[in-house]
């Protein structure tokens, strides 16, 4: 297969400038603490406290974190089942990422979405998707809001390199251009659907054309190297915003481990996934910063150690969560407000019927507490 | 032999055996497919035959529609059954009706395989139970073999007919074993439904899954209550075998249905209203189901274990029947 296989490269354009010190140390530790806690999900997982399926991003933390800090905080995030890293990198908590990847009340979702369905609602990280190509459209809504309502906002909406051959994919291409929204798409091309190599699936992999005939541009970055990544899709963004013009942006990376963690990679071989190891995202940067005299070796390590730790007190909190209780499977089914009348349920579990006069009579003491608070 | 390598050798032999039979789906040659039921097939029969597909649900099932429409025997594989809905259009207004609307003149003999299923904490994306969608829908063939020998029989069947099969497996009877006949012609007839135990006192109809179930439950019954219920595996949802269904009611006068979807309209829903329009002089008490919950399949494992089916869930709802009335 390896001959249909996009060769590692090094960076075509040369090396951009980097950052003001503050902003590399804090991409590197974002680097640092995305593999870190990609790591420990993989070890937790082999120990039976996570379940399901696990899509671990080792390799793609240049691609995650220069996208992430491309954007202001008032911008919106949606992205795929591979998206702890987004999550932390927008700035969730490791703790909370952790207790959903283990089903945990104190999860980002409370347990009910797993490691396929992050969200942050707050950091306006609008949510993992366990369905291939069904955040696209998604993010182009969102796009469609802030456009609407006159915002300043831009949406990055993150995807893989096998999610481009979803009808979706050209679908939400036509309508974002053609009303002109403030989206950017970006493909996180990772050289594989599953185990299926790029090749293999798209008849272009040229993947940044992909979006041309329907009136969406194409950049290409270096996804191994967070500094170009920042840099082409804050362009992108940018071009977005203030040109209303909807942009593809391709991010070349490589993910180091199996598709999930059941794959036993046979579509692959040994040398490929050395090869690329050798462009390992945090190395380079890491050796960058220390050649260009940003960071002596010492502090590399001590971010290092500041990510372990950190990881750490994730896995400690996210262990002593409580799991849900049994009472609350059916919480959030509705927004039960007052027009939701009659039975909306049926259930040998639940004696009968349910009618939402629980969650209602909660839902209205919450809002007099609250109002109570406003008042006093 | 494994429901998984019965599966496989019902592809590997029809392959064999007819030359326009062929395969696409998402992963299946490379990588052996998700649940590894076509390990091997690429290997033996080739890239014209067995052929990896992208990411593209509703035009894979487009072009089996297609092919099959012009001499080819398609089988297409979907990785789960929710993925099942992004090619809901081609199921439904090209597959299903194809045969109808064109007045009976075009044919649509293709074969579309996807497993459902709660229990492997892959949350509400990728755990639902959804035969009772399809069921509905005039033109499709539905079938949810539980055992090795009826994945074996059923598959050849679908493959054979000239209808469009939506046939769904489970993702937790993968690594099942039983018996599996070894005729290359084995076929299990569609519309025929399996007596998996037999009984006198109560009915009880397993969908998918929850065939097996309903045996555990009828044991624990038997053991623990001296009940004998007469456990049904009804194999295909479309076809029914309602004759071999109100047969048995006729005789226990009770009857359970247990399905891991959801009760709104449910397998268990449209089975009751049979049930009680055909033998309503014959039931001692109201048809009880039971059913996952009412609610997205959630993530976290203990959530996940209350919102689907076990024994004692079956236990209860057949003693409900015996409650006086
Ligand atoms: C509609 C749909 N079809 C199939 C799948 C199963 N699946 C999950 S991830 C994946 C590969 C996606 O590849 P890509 O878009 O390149 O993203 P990557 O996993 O490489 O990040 C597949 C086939 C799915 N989740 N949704
Ligand atoms: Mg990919």
């Amino acid at each position: 297969m390896a001959e249909h296989v996009v060769e590692a490269s090094p960076n075509i354009e040369g090396p951009r400038p980097l950052p003001a010190a503050d902003a590399a140390r804090d991409w590197l530790a974002a680097m640092l603490l995305i593999r870190r806690f990609e790591e420990r999900a993989g070890e937790l997982y082999a120990k039976a406290l996570i379940g399901g399926f696990l899509h671990l991003a080792v390799g793609e933390e240049a691609a995650i974190v220069g996208a992430v800090r491309a954007l202001r905080d008032r911008d919106y995030l949606i992205s795929t089942y591979r998206s702890h890293g987004h999550a932390l990198a927008r700035g969730t908590e490791p703790e909370r990422v952790m207790a959903e990847l283990m089903g945990r009340e104190g999860g980002v979702c409370r347990g009910r979405g797993g490691s396929m369905h992050m969200f942050d609602g707050e950091r306006r990280f609008l949510g993992g998707y366990g369905i291939v190509g069904g955040n696209l459209p998604l993010g182009a809504g969102v796009a469609l809001a802030s456009d609407y309502l006159k915002r300043d906002e831009a949406t990055l909406c993150v995807f893989g390199d096998g999610a481009s051959n979803q009808g979706t994919f050209g679908e939400t291409m036509n309508l974002a251009a053609l009303w002109r929204l403030p989206v950017v798409f970006l493909v996180t091309n990772n050289q594989f659907g599953m185990g299926t190599a790029l090749a293999r699936h798209s008849a272009v992999t040229d993947l940044m054309r992909k979006g041309e005939s329907f009136g969406v541009p194409g950049m290409r970055c270096d996804g191994m190297d967070v500094v170009e990544t920042e840099a082409v899709v804050a362009e992108a963004l940018a071009i977005a915003r203030e040109q209303r013009q909807p942009m593809l942006v391709e991010a070349v990376t490589y993910r180091f481990r199996g598709h999930s963690m059941a794959d036993p990679e046979e579509y692959r071989t040994r040398e490929q996934v050395a090869e690329w190891r050798k462009r390992d995202p945090i190395d380079v940067f890491g050796e960058r910063l220390e050649a260009e005299g940003v960071l002596e070796p010492s502090a590399r390590e001590a971010l290092d150690a500041d990510a372990l730790e950190r990881i750490d007190a994730a896995a400690a909190f996210a262990e002593q969560s409580p799991f849900p209780a049994p009472e609350s499977l059916y919480d959030n089914v509705y927004v039960l407000g007052d027009q939701v009348r009659g039975w909306y349920s049926v259930d040998e579990r639940a004696a009968g019927v349910h009618r939402g006069e629980d969650e209602r009579a909660l839902a209205e003491r919450k809002r007099r507490a609250g109002n109570g608070e406003d008042g006093g | 032999m494994r429901y998984r390598e019965a599966l496989n050798e019902a592809l590997r032999e029809e392959l064999r055996r007819d030359e326009t039979v062929m395969l696409m789906g998402e992963d299946i040659g490379v990588f052996n497919g998700a649940f590894k039921v076509t390990a091997g097939l690429l290997e033996e029969f080739g890239e014209r035959r067995v052929r990896d597909t992208p990411i593209s649900e509703n035009t894979i099932v487009g072009m089996g529609v297609g092919a099959a429409m012009s001499g080819l025997r398609p089988v297409v594989e979907l990785m789960t059954i929710n993925f099942s809905l992004l090619a809901m259009d081609q199921i439904i207004n090209s597959a299903a009706h194809i045969h109808y609307m064109f007045g009976g003149q075009a044919r649509v003999p293709l074969v579309i395989r996807m497993p459902q299923g709660a229990g492997h904490q892959l949350g509400p994306t990728h755990s639902h139970c959804l035969e009772a969608m399809y069921l509905q829908v005039p033109g499709l063939l539905v079938a949810t073999p539980s055992t090795p020998a009826d994945a074996k029989g059923l598959l050849k069947a679908a493959i054979r007919d000239d209808n469009p099969v939506i046939f769904i497996e489970h993702e937790s009877l993968y690594g099942q074993r039983g018996e599996v006949p070894e005729d290359p012609d084995h076929v299990v007839d569609f519309g025929s439904a399996a007596i998996c135990r037999e009984g006198d006192d109560v009915t009880i109809v397993g969908i998918s899954r929850m065939a097996l179930t309903a045996q555990r439950a009828a044991e624990a019954l038997a053991a623990e209550h001296d009940i004998q219920a007469e456990v049904i595996d009804p194999r295909t949802l479309r076809p029914l075998d309602l004759d071999m269904i109100c047969g048995s009611v006729r005789k226990t006068n009770r009857c359970v249905i247990v399905e891991e979807g959801w009760p709104h309209g449910g397998v268990g829903a449209n089975l009751a209203a049979l049930i009680q329009e055909q033998a309503f002089d014959w039931l001692d008490a109201p048809v009880a189901r039971v059913t996952g919950a009412d609610v997205p399949m959630p993530y976290s494992k203990p959530l996940e274990q209350i919102a689907f089916p076990h024994e004692p869930q079956v236990v209860t709802a057949v003693l409900s029947t015996f409650r006086d009335v």
